[in-house]
């Protein structure tokens, strides 16, 4: 062609190349499609997820629904008493445990951290303390509440409350970092200003970094609780039942100290069972279908929460 | 307030007003004093929680250590606690099994989805993709035990298994062919315009059509194969639950984690680099290939390290669906079933009030949860190293 009248070769080819392919980044494009098929394949496997979970589940769960919220574990997955009731009632109990001790320890060590702490080498500790504790798997805490709570406080008996309190442990650090996090963002000029027209630290705390932040304190509590909804692994340690497990009426109290089970440790249970009873995975599945809405739900309205508050503050 | 203003006012007070004074009253500073220490003990929590994660595990193992005849926790070709029989082995391999497999599922993935978010999706897009991805990271870890033992298991694994050949040889010859195509490339380029170039275009498109074709043949030909019962598996591959799917499940768990961290690694690196690498004429590969993941590496690097943790602390996934249940023989194979450490705590523990089983099968619990613990200690302190440096820099 008309360029190769440059003495080299060489550069008269790149040259060529580079106008005659103009606008055709071929390399380029090929990259971009590549990442993007890594974060759409990512998507997708989470859709194929719950269309396989909801496929598997969903007879059981349209055939039989009031059934299905009333039942209680059985050893036979065609009883007609075949249900998760008691799974739902350990899993709202976690819940509260999450709510009633991690919530407050959790915002309360934050604000020490974000707004009292000192430069010292006990807050350097807390800290790394807390960072640790986040990357603890959580089969550990597990073994924690097999210990403490099983073995050293209960005379070996597994009951509620050491399951309670296990994952009330387990997302204690997750409140803290979120929380603080949260704290942080609050604008010091809020503050200075408080200050100025004479607030105590305690006043300036309540009056004006708690309100700012509770958007993101309520995001990262949401999500914490949505984790210990979810998590079966320090449960099975200390001892919930996968197996069966006769209904009770007993008080709210007396509740605390039986044997109990949650809805993941359910699903986990009749997974395993429908080796040799074929009829518990369908059920499993329906259980995770109650499940998987709940955590969705729960972490959406986190996500949502957050989204309103960033646009609103812009 | 009101002690201020009024000294203020009046000149002859101004003398009585102290240091004291300006303190405000004692009862107030009491009080704040009070509250202060009420914060300070709720953030000792989570130093009580450290020391008493620690003291369980070291009592417990420590018993462990000292009474367990060590001939038993060493080449025993199985994990069999309640018969006394702790091969940690075939713990150790397994959770290397799963780990390695979920990485090289959320590693490519991960990062690929982090470089997309970061470097070139739209505000729009990201707006949309990152919630789902939030979603994914939320979804308990019991429902990918039930999706990698229904679904990944027989869908994904048994097929590769089965046709074990047909995918080792697809990967020789995708591989070959991308070699072909990029050396022809160059050769097309080197020689552009004259007629050898033309030849061996013609040449080189016929050769690959025609392999496609084979390829495709004998594709269909093994897959309609496969269903004949008399044909033997390439791999044995253990039929509802293996250690592989196992691995793909923890891997899809991961994907999130090492995303998101990877991106915060992205976004940290200044606007200006990438603005200066435009400036001097690179297009937008050579600055995100070159400029920015160079950039951002120590943050990659404690993205993956904080996934390799994730993964060899997942619980569930691998004791719904790794295919073994109370006790593990010995396997190197991903596609038979064993137990890795976490899920070999998690069997033992499971169905009753007590673990049972011989004199020190309670204690092997704390043991292997010990070994677990130090593990995910070393690598998150290390994660840690890399992100603070990456905060250094910028």
């Amino acid at each position: 062609m008309g360029l190769s009248t440059i003495g080299d070769n060489q550069v008269a080819r790149r040259v060529e190349d580079e106008i005659f392919r103009s606008g055709r980044d071929l390399r380029g494009t090929g990259f971009r499609t590549l990442m993007f098929s890594a974060l759409a394949v990512s998507v997708f496997i989470l859709a194929v997820l719950i269309v396989q979970v909801v496929v598997d589940g969903w007879p059981t769960l349209s055939g039989r629904f009031g059934d299905f919220w009333s039942g209680t574990l059985r050893s036979r997955s065609s009883d007609d008493g075949l249900g998760i009731s008691q799974g739902l009632k350990g899993s709202v109990w976690i819940a509260a445990f999450v709510a009633f001790f991690s919530f407050p320890i959790g915002v309360s060590a934050a604000i020490y951290l974000e707004e009292y702490a000192p430069r010292n080498w006990l807050t350097n500790t807390i800290d790394i303390a807390i960072r640790n504790l986040a990357g603890v798997p959580s089969v550990v805490y597990g073994l924690l509440g097999l210990f403490l709570f099983v073995k050293t406080l209960n005379g070996g008996q597994s009951a509620l409350f050491a399951g309670g309190l296990t994952l009330a442990i387990l997302v204690l650090p997750i409140i803290v970092i979120t929380s603080a996090e949260a704290i942080r963002a609050v604008p010091s000029s809020l503050k200075q200003g408080a200050y100025g027209v004479g607030a105590t630290q305690w006043d300036v705390i309540r009056t004006q970094v708690l309100p700012f932040a509770a958007p993101g304190i309520l995001t990262g509590t949401l999500l914490s609780l949505s984790r210990a909804v979810g998590e079966a692994a320090p449960l099975i340690l200390v001892g919930a039942i996968t197996g069966r497990l006769a209904a009770r009426d007993s008080s709210l109290i007396d509740q605390l100290g039986e044997r109990f089970t949650a809805m993941p440790i359910i699903i986990v249970g009749w997974v395993r069972n429908s080796g040799a009873d074929e009829g518990f995975g369908p059920a499993a599945g329906a259980a995770i279908v109650v499940l998987l809405a709940l955590v969705i739900a729960m972490n959406s309205v986190a996500v949502l929460l957050r989204g309103y508050f960033e646009k609103k503050r812009g | 307030m009101a002690d201020i203003s009024i000294s203020n006012s009046s000149t002859a007070a101004v003398g009585s007003l102290s240091v004291e004074a300006l303190a405000g009253p004692q009862k107030r500073a009491r009080k704040e004093a009070l509250i202060r220490s009420v914060f300070l003990l709720a953030s000792l929590v989570s130093i009580l929680i450290s020391v008493l994660i620690v003291v369980s595990l070291v009592r417990e193992s420590w018993t462990f250590m000292t009474q367990v005849d060590w001939s038993v926790t060493w080449g025993q070709n199985g994990w069999r606690p309640r018969r006394g029989l702790y091969d940690m082995p075939t713990l150790l391999v397994a959770s290397l099994i799963v780990t390695v497999i979920a990485m090289l599922v959320a590693g490519p993935l991960g990062l690929g989805a982090a470089i997309y978010l970061s470097e070139y999706a739209s505000k729009k897009t990201r707006s949309f993709f990152k919630p789902i991805l939030e979603v994914l990271a939320g979804v308990p870890s019991v429902v990918l035990g039930f999706f990698a033992l229904f679904f990944i298991s027989p869908q994904v694994i048994e097929r590769i298994g089965r046709n074990g050949w047909l995918v080792i040889g697809a990967v020789i010859i995708i591989a070959y062919l991308a070699v072909i195509a990029g050396w022809t490339r160059n050769l097309v380029r080197r020689e552009a315009g004259t007629e050898l170039a033309t030849q061996i275009k013609r040449v080189l498109t016929l050769t690959a059509l025609v392999a496609t074709a084979l390829i495709l043949i004998w594709w269909v030909n093994s897959v309609a194969g496969s269903g004949d019962p008399a044909s033997a598996d390439f791999f044995s591959v253990k039929r509802s639950g293996q250690l592989a799917a196992a691995a793909v499940g923890v891997g899809i768990l991961t994907i999130p984690l090492v995303a998101s961290v990877s991106e915060d690694a992205l976004a940290s690196v200044p606007q200006e680099l990438r603005s200066a690498s435009a400036g001097l004429g690179a297009r937008k590969l050579t600055t995100t290939v070159q400029v920015v993941l160079p950039a951002a590496v120590s943050g990659i690097v404690a993205a993956f390290i904080i996934g390799i943790s994730r993964a060899l602390g997942e619980t569930m996934v691998v004791f719904m669906a790794g295919g073994a249940a109370d006790e593990a023989t010995f396997t190197s194979s991903p596609f038979e079933g064993s137990l890795t450490m976490t899920a070999g705590m998690a069997s033992l523990a499971t169905g009753t009030d007590n673990v049972v089983g011989e004199g020190l099968t309670f204690q092997s619990l704390y043991f292997v949860g010990f070994v677990l613990f130090l593990l995910t200690l070393f690598l998150n302190i290390a994660a840690g190293r890399f992100v603070n440096r990456v905060r250094e820099r910028y």
